[in-house]
């Protein structure tokens, strides 16, 4: 038994049995990456396949379903985006991929009538060729102990009454009618769990600083402003389990004493708003929130506010200055948000993630969250995985997982840039996005957790997991990422605004051939300057990207500077194509080719092209069919 | 009232804009819903606008400006009729977005400085991560989200949304009536 499971049913066997773990399920992923490849329109095929067949069909979950009945349902993201849109047939967990509208009648047929499974969309093991039937035996999901994101696939999120049927409100309840809001910061604080937006910080002790604050007036507010590139983990919990987030939100501000709770998400995810808009509608009509939660007296209210775009948002206090409706930019601490935050009243933020997981630390206790993942790092961490791998999508594995597993296991190996395997194309990983760093072949076998991956300069972020195959200039990607914090820089630190800025300047020299020895002095230097100068996270952390790419790939940077040359061929002003003349046959090719007439000569002959008007365009190598440019 | 276009446009603007002030009971700590519900309006933030705006919460037209311009999502310039927004996240740009979005800004004559087309068609953005890594690299037309995009199927759907505006451009100029596009002020 999977430690995932072991959690799943314990907090189930309080509950009883799940009441519908038997009932035939029919589940369209309406995620937004299965929604982009067309779900909705696969979901209404199905609802009249299903119909024309003669099968009772119900859309809406009811705690007494017929045995014969088969329902019919979304469900929030399952994770496996990029071979979207996904169905599901529960009990038997089949899961099929890439399903058109015009597969959907042989499902119905082969499927809900004849028991068959169709086996040409099942998913097959990129490396092994085997054809997988569902969850258990596709190595992208056995592999990994899916916590939050389990729900994430398998509920309706527009359907409260499902969430509850599942056991959904039941810690909230407890945590309302019979605990203290001590004991639930205890709890919380025994279980050791810790922030998931990036900081790691435990997040019982942040409940407790805001509990024993004493104001009649406090705030709790879900950080869903997940901006960092490369992340989606938020965004999957907010579309596919929004009362999950409710829920974890109403206890925290039981435990904390605050009547009034706010999620900030971000702008770009607009299905995430609707849903939780949603949740929070419904959660009131159902009267769980509202003026008196639980027959306690007690009130809840919950709103949703939208981001405007703007990274900084998600560092807490530029948060708060963004809900007051001010530029959001930061402000030093302390006073920390708990002691004097939104309105300047105590104020507990945190991220979607952390939230997520409460509820269930509720309902199974502290001592079953901590038997997963490491001592320091309990629970479950939700990633990112994306890049050049082969299986790209949310992964949700024990604190403590290696790389390794990550890469190799769930995500299949590494691939070559038109997406196929590539045995031994591993470079890197950028973990925890623009704050982040790069972990390398010899970290492959690093657990990852809050502590080892700070030690070696990288650090867990919201959970993006880039991979990167050996055709990837890290030079580049250092600069990628420089540009997007210079960018989303507020202004408010000179260090972090200027320094930035030149940072992406000594990088722009290295990648463009104007570097010297001293770039790379200075670049390490203005990097370490930026860090100690900036007041909040975005600037301490921006320069990490840089530091840990030359940390780990200097060679790299030293050939752009001393060699002129990047061995990928990615940065375009160090290439310089020539014609071998060796090689060439003077067909001609090359010069009717380009575009801007820097190539001479006659045919029969060697061509020559005149560098001072090559614009790089690899138009030449492209056309020649002997491989006699070279150089680019 | 015909023959008075401009006048109605004005009224109408500042009796909508009236409205979203008066649905946030002219709390200036609402002036990003605020100017969110504008913009949703008339697709950018018109400096009159804006102006107005700050006047009737109260509070300098500089914190009002100051708020605009600081946030992405708000735009002072009016937008193309089709917004195309490139993703350029971690993962989209190691799966080569930048070639997808050459492409595009070639094809429509478009720059990071100026996105917007004269014609006021197409304007095309980059936005920093949509959260659909895994469809990798991912453009948005009109709300519309495209994956495991190439710069030649960005190009087709750029091609498809032209021959629908030439069709109906067509179709308006047979029946022989006015442009039913809003005007931006």
């Amino acid at each position: 038994m999977s430690s995932a499971e072991v959690l799943t049913v314990s907090a189930e066997g309080e509950a009883g049995s799940p009441v519908t773990s038997q009932l035939r399920r029919v589940i369209v992923c309406a995620g937004t990456g299965c929604m982009a490849n067309g779900s909705m329109k696969v979901y209404e095929q199905f609802k009249s396949e299903m119909a024309k067949s003669g099968l009772d069909v119900i859309l809406e979950l009811r705690a007494e379903a017929e045995d014969d009945e088969v329902r019919l349902s979304k469900s929030g993201c399952q994770g496996f985006c990029q071979m979207g849109p996904l169905v599901s047939v529960e009990p038997e967990g089949i899961l099929y991929n890439k399903v058109r509208q015009e597969d959907v009648a042989e499902i119905v047929q082969q499927t809900l009538v004849g028991n068959q499974v169709v086996e040409r969309l099942l998913y097959k093991d990129p490396t092994t060729r085997k054809s997988c039937r569902g969850f258990k035996d596709n190595p992208f999901y056995s592999r990994q102990d899916r916590l939050v994101l389990r729900e994430c696939g398998f509920l309706d999120p527009e359907d409260i009454g499902e969430y509850k049927l599942h056991g959904g409100y039941r810690a909230a309840k407890k945590a309302y009618v019979e605990m203290t809001p001590e004991q639930i910061c205890k709890l919380i604080l025994d279980s050791g769990l810790r922030g998931r937006g990036g900081g790691g910080f435990p997040t019982g002790r942040k409940w407790e600083a805001a509990r024993i604050q004493n104001s009649a007036k406090k705030y709790v507010i879900c950080n869903g402003d997940e901006g960092d590139p490369g992340a989606f983990m938020n965004r999957s919990v907010m579309e596919g389990n929004p009362h999950s987030v409710i829920e974890g939100m109403m206890i925290a501000a039981r435990a904390i004493g605050a009547n009034e709770g706010l999620v900030y998400v971000r702008a770009e995810y607009p299905l995430a708003v609707e849903r939780m808009r949603r949740a929070v509608a419904d959660a009131e009509r159902e009267g769980i929130l509202g003026k008196n939660v639980f027959g306690t007296g007690l009130s809840m209210k919950c709103d949703v506010m939208e981001g405007a775009g703007a990274f900084v948002c998600g560092e807490e206090t530029a948060m708060i200055a963004s809900i007051e409706g001010q530029r959001g930019m930061p402000r030093p601490k302390p006073p920390f948000p708990a002691q004097s935050g939104l309105w300047g009243k105590p104020t507990v933020i945190n991220n979607v993630e952390t939230l997520a997981h409460v509820s269930r630390i509720l309902n199974v206790g502290p001592e079953v969250f901590r038997s997963i993942g490491t001592k320091e790092s309990p629970g479950t961490k939700t990633f990112a995985l994306t890049g050049h791998v082969a299986n790209t999508g949310l992964v949700e594995v024990p604190f403590g997982t290696t790389l390794r597993e990550i890469v190799y296991n769930i995500g299949g190996g590494v691939t070559d840039d038109a997406g196929k395997i590539w045995k031994n194309g591993f470079k890197a990983v950028q973990i925890g996005g623009p704050s982040g760093g790069c972990l390398t072949e010899e970290h492959l076998d690093l657990p990852l957790a809050y502590e080892s991956l700070r030690s070696v300069g990288a650090m867990v972020g919201s959970g993006g997991l880039v991979a990167m195959n050996q055709n990837t200039c890290m030079v580049s990607i250092a600069r990628f990422f420089m540009q997007f914090t210079q960018r989303e820089s507020c202004g408010k630190c000179l260090l972090c605004r200027e320094g930035t800025r030149q940072l992406l300047a000594l990088l722009d020299d290295v990648i463009e051939g104007r570097a010297d020895a001293n770039t790379l002095v200075l670049l390490e230097q203005l990097a370490h300057a930026v860090q100690v100068g900036s007041l909040c996270g975005l600037g301490k952390t921006a320069p990490n990207p840089v530091l840990s790419t030359m940390r780990y790939f200097r060679k790299e940077y030293e050939e752009h500077v001393f060699e002129k040359r990047c061995r990928t061929g990615r940065c375009k002003a160090l290439l310089s194509p020539q014609i071998n003349p060796l090689k060439c046959k003077g067909c001609g090719l090359c010069f009717a080719a380009c575009p801007v007439g820097a190539i001479s000569g006659e045919k029969k002959k060697p061509y020559h092209i005149d560098s001072e008007l090559c614009i790089k365009c690899g138009a030449c190598a492209a056309a020649c069919k002997i491989h006699a440019v070279e150089g680019i | 009232m015909a023959s008075m276009p401009m006048v109605t446009d004005r009224a109408e603007k500042f009796e909508k804009v009236c409205g979203i002030l008066d649905h946030h009971a002219h709390r200036a700590s609402s002036l990003i819903p605020i100017l969110q519900a504008i913009q949703h309006e008339y697709h950018y933030l018109p400096e009159e606008v804006l102006t107005y705006v700050a006047m009737s919460l109260g509070v300098p037209a500089a914190r009002v400006f100051g708020v605009a311009t600081f946030y992405a999502h708000f735009a002072l310039q009016p937008k193309g009729k089709h917004v195309i927004r490139m993703c350029d996240g971690t993962a989209c740009h190691v799966k080569q977005s930048i070639p997808v979005l050459n492409a595009l800004r070639k094809k429509l004559g478009t720059s990071e400085k100026s996105n917007t087309t004269p014609d006021m068609m197409f304007t095309v953005e980059t936005v920093a991560c949509l959260g659909a890594c895994g469809l990798a690299p991912v453009i948005v037309i009109d709300e519309q989200v495209h994956g495991q995009i190439t710069p030649e199927r960005a190009l087709a759907l750029v091609d498809e949304i032209k021959a629908q505006e030439a069709s109906l451009a067509g179709a308006s100029a047979v029946a022989e009536q006015p442009s039913a596009e809003v005007s931006h002020v």
